[in-house]
């Protein structure tokens, strides 16, 4: 497949590890923030050709981990309702709430769809004017311009039975809350590519002057984030710290301007709940005033449902790096995969997991 | 510092408290017939609980039935997908290949087929006459005969058009002994073409994510293929069909049975441009998706190439490859060596695949 083959070359990879711990001489941590390059570090192994010294610690970019609980338990209260159309991307389908999940409430005989797009939502609006239809609208920056496109567009169409439930978060805020803790590991970071697609880097560089640490904007496929993962060692030994871009294929110093126009038509900047850290200030999109007849909290009166999260897991010191999975007194006893008690073992892509389908076949090698 | 950011501190500290899924359902969901997971909990926690019996727990494509000197294989599948014409195939002929091709992976002769039919009323005539004229021609083609069956018709809207079940019997040879228990540390894995054809094709088509393809279903009898690599070697010691939840299930479920590790090598699975750029697009992983005409082969290493050669030889296997072998290490796992010179785990699917928002 052109354009995505040139970036899976296994002799490219075996050749930047190479450089990669040619210029390592001490240990090092660096978190790559998206939870699709965690997905890719995962898939193709890149853990097991870095040197050992390099730890990739699995930062908090996954937008199905961060959703807020009573996000979801909100979610699930407007998806049950008979007059609804519930529409979401696929992977929030099976994010539990604090009783079930969306998943549960389609077999329970809601009607709740999977859309690859917010417009496909506007169109299913369309075509059933007598229901209420629903977006879940979660996600970074990246799903911004498309979510605000489907306001933007059944509001032009003068559509009275579209909504979206809103919760989006944003990076830069998350990465200030990470540096801020004095306990952080983190020496350097991978920016998410496809965010600053949408919203360029010029936010980054005060905050890597501020707390000194590297950023590297970073693609998606195993040679970008090796890529990545060489220009942030080689700022770090060379002790520099700046902003660079990896991923210039894609991503120009101020971004898509366009898609940030669209974005600040619709949404404004607001305090938002990240799931198991708490509120970050100034971290998220709401709508605007002028669009809230689109405000599904509100046309559902759903605002002031609350929800008590499980304080049993660490999840917050792995993602610092400062414990290693398997340091967790409940790892692989009461979460594990098919009871996973926090974000890093949901998926096969976070950390937990990963250590989880690892750890015995690493143990028997150390052995 | 702000309260806020004290509490944030906190609990970068404390930790990240995050869902918690829920594995025992109150209801039944689609995921219970994914082929993951949940499949596996709902075989074994409601059905093997109360049918426990010998010929069932070898939990085969099929049953082996000793009946006077003679092996029998029996099996049984319903269909019921949606839609029911798709590209490169329908219902009527994926109910015949899906049967003839389970008892093939027993090692069987597939002879005899039954044929239920569970109509919604209003099914276009037209439509139904389509289906019947197909499983016949599929019958034809794999060799066997459809003995006996039954109609009913429900209600509107109690149905989704039409779902099809069909049983089927077999014989097994002599010496022949298919079993995924028999997976040695050694045995060469051997895929017959193409992967995930019939799930991206099927997904082409579905509402809300129709995409401009030429991708087919592969749907096919495989009982020919199979009867030509027993001439070869009839020591095969494994034999899977790999359909819902893919080859990565498949693999799991035998390197599972026959507690030995699994590697496979990701440079060398074949997958075709289009169902590769259809992944790519919709997050899929095509190790997931279903297959309707292929098979996975463990096959002892002395034998493997003569195997193979005859495999390629043979109308369904001419893009037949070696994908991996059974080893001696991460007993129960399958690993995989990517195209990068990594390795991962590829673990069984939890539930339904579903697309990736990053």
């Amino acid at each position: 497949m052109r354009y995505v083959d040139e970036y899976r070359d296994g002799a490219a990879a075996q050749r930047l590890a190479d450089r990669i711990r040619a210029i390592t001489t001490r240990r090092w941590n660096v978190m790559e923030i998206c939870g699709g390059q965690t997905h890719t570090i995962v898939k193709s192994g890149i853990d097991s050709l870095l040197p050992s010294e390099i730890t990739l610690i699995h930062g908090p970019g996954c937008p199905v981990c961060v959703t807020p609980l009573e996000m979801i338990d909100k979610a699930l209260a407007i998806a049950s309702r008979p007059d609804v159309i519930f529409t979401s991307f696929g992977d929030m389908l099976r994010v539990p709430g604090s009783s079930k999940d969306l998943l549960s409430v389609k077999a329970q005989g809601g009607d709740v769809r999977m859309v690859y797009s917010p417009l496909d939502a506007v169109k299913i609006a369309q075509r059933n004017p007598e229901r209420k239809v629903v977006f879940f609208a979660v996600g970074f920056e990246t799903t911004a311009p498309a979510n605000a496109m489907s306001v933007w567009q059944a509001k032009k169409l003068g559509l009275k039975n579209f909504s979206i439930l809103c919760s989006h978060v944003l990076v830069p805020p998350a990465i200030e809350a990470l540096l801020s803790s004095p306990s952080t590991m983190v020496q350097a970071f991978l920016a998410a590519g496809h965010v600053c697609t949408v919203m360029g880097y010029e936010e980054y560089i005060p905050i890597s002057a501020k707390y000194k640490v590297p950023i590297v904007v970073t693609g998606f496929e195993p040679i970008d984030i090796l890529q990545g993962v060489y220009l942030a060692v080689k700022q770090l030994e060379e002790k520099r710290y700046e902003v660079e871009n990896q991923y210039s294929r894609s991503v120009r110093r101020e971004g898509n301007r366009a898609a940030q126009q669209l974005i600040h038509q619709v949404f404004e900047i607001t305090d938002r709940k990240w799931r198991g850290i708490g509120e970050i200030p100034m971290s998220g999109y709401r709508l605007r005033q002028e669009f809230s007849d689109f405000d599904a909290e509100l046309l559902f009166e759903v605002a002031n449902i609350q929800a008590e999260e499980s304080p049993l897991c660490i999840a917050g010191t792995v993602l610092q790096g400062l414990k290693k999975p398997h340091e967790c007194p409940v790892f692989g006893k009461e979460c594990n995969p098919e009871h996973p008690l926090g974000a890093p073992m949901v998926s096969s892509e976070g950390a937990c997991a990963a250590y989880f389908h690892y750890a015995p076949i690493r143990t028997r090698q150390e052995a | 510092m702000t309260e806020n950011s004290k509490n944030v501190e906190d609990n970068l500290g404390s930790g990240i408290a995050c869902p918690l899924p829920l594995t025992d359902y109150k209801n039944v969901l689609l995921a219970h017939g994914g082929g993951g997971k949940l499949t596996h909990q709902l075989i074994h926690k409601i059905f093997l609980s109360q049918f426990q019996n010998k010929w069932l727990d070898s939990l085969h494509d099929g049953a082996i039935l000793p009946m006077n000197g003679v092996r029998l294989a029996f099996t049984t599948d319903s269909y019921v997908i949606d839609p029911i014409f798709f590209p490169g195939g329908d219902i009527g002929q994926l109910a015949v290949n899906g049967t003839v091709n389970d008892l093939a992976m027993c090692g069987a002769k597939p002879l005899y087929l039954s044929a239920a039919f569970v109509i919604e009323e209003g099914l276009a005539m037209e439509e139904l006459w389509r289906v019947v004229v197909s499983m016949q021609a599929a019958a034809k083609e794999a060799g066997v005969f459809l003995v006996t069956g039954d109609t009913k018709v429900v209600d509107r809207g109690k149905g989704d058009k039409l779902f099809i079940n069909t049983s089927g019997i077999g014989v097994v040879a002599e010496k022949v002994n298919i079993d995924p228990k028999r997976a040695v540390v050694g045995d060469q894995i051997i895929v017959n073409g193409p992967i995930a054809l019939h799930g991206i094709a099927i997904m082409s088509v579905r509402e809300g994510i129709q995409f401009g393809t030429k991708i087919e279903s592969d749907t096919a009898p495989l009982n020919g293929l199979v009867h030509r690599m027993l001439e070869v070697c009839s020591d095969i010691h494994v034999l899977r069909d790999p359909t819902r939840g893919g080859v990565a299930s498949s693999l799991n479920e035998i390197a599972e049975s026959a507690n030995k590790g699994i590697m496979i090598v990701e440079d060398v699975i074949p997958i075709d441009e289009e169902v590769r750029g259809a992944c790519e697009i919709l997050g899929l992983d095509p190790l997931y998706v279903a297959n309707e005409g292929k098979l996975l082969a463990f096959v002892p290493a002395e034998k493997a190439q003569a195997v193979l050669a005859a495999m390629r030889a043979h109308p369904q296997g001419k893009e037949s490859v070696i994908i991996g072998e059974v080893v001696d290490d991460h007993r129960g796992k399958v690993l995989m060596r990517s195209r990068i010179g990594g390795s991962r785990v590829v673990d069984m699917l939890w539930g339904e695949q579903l697309p990736r928002i990053c």
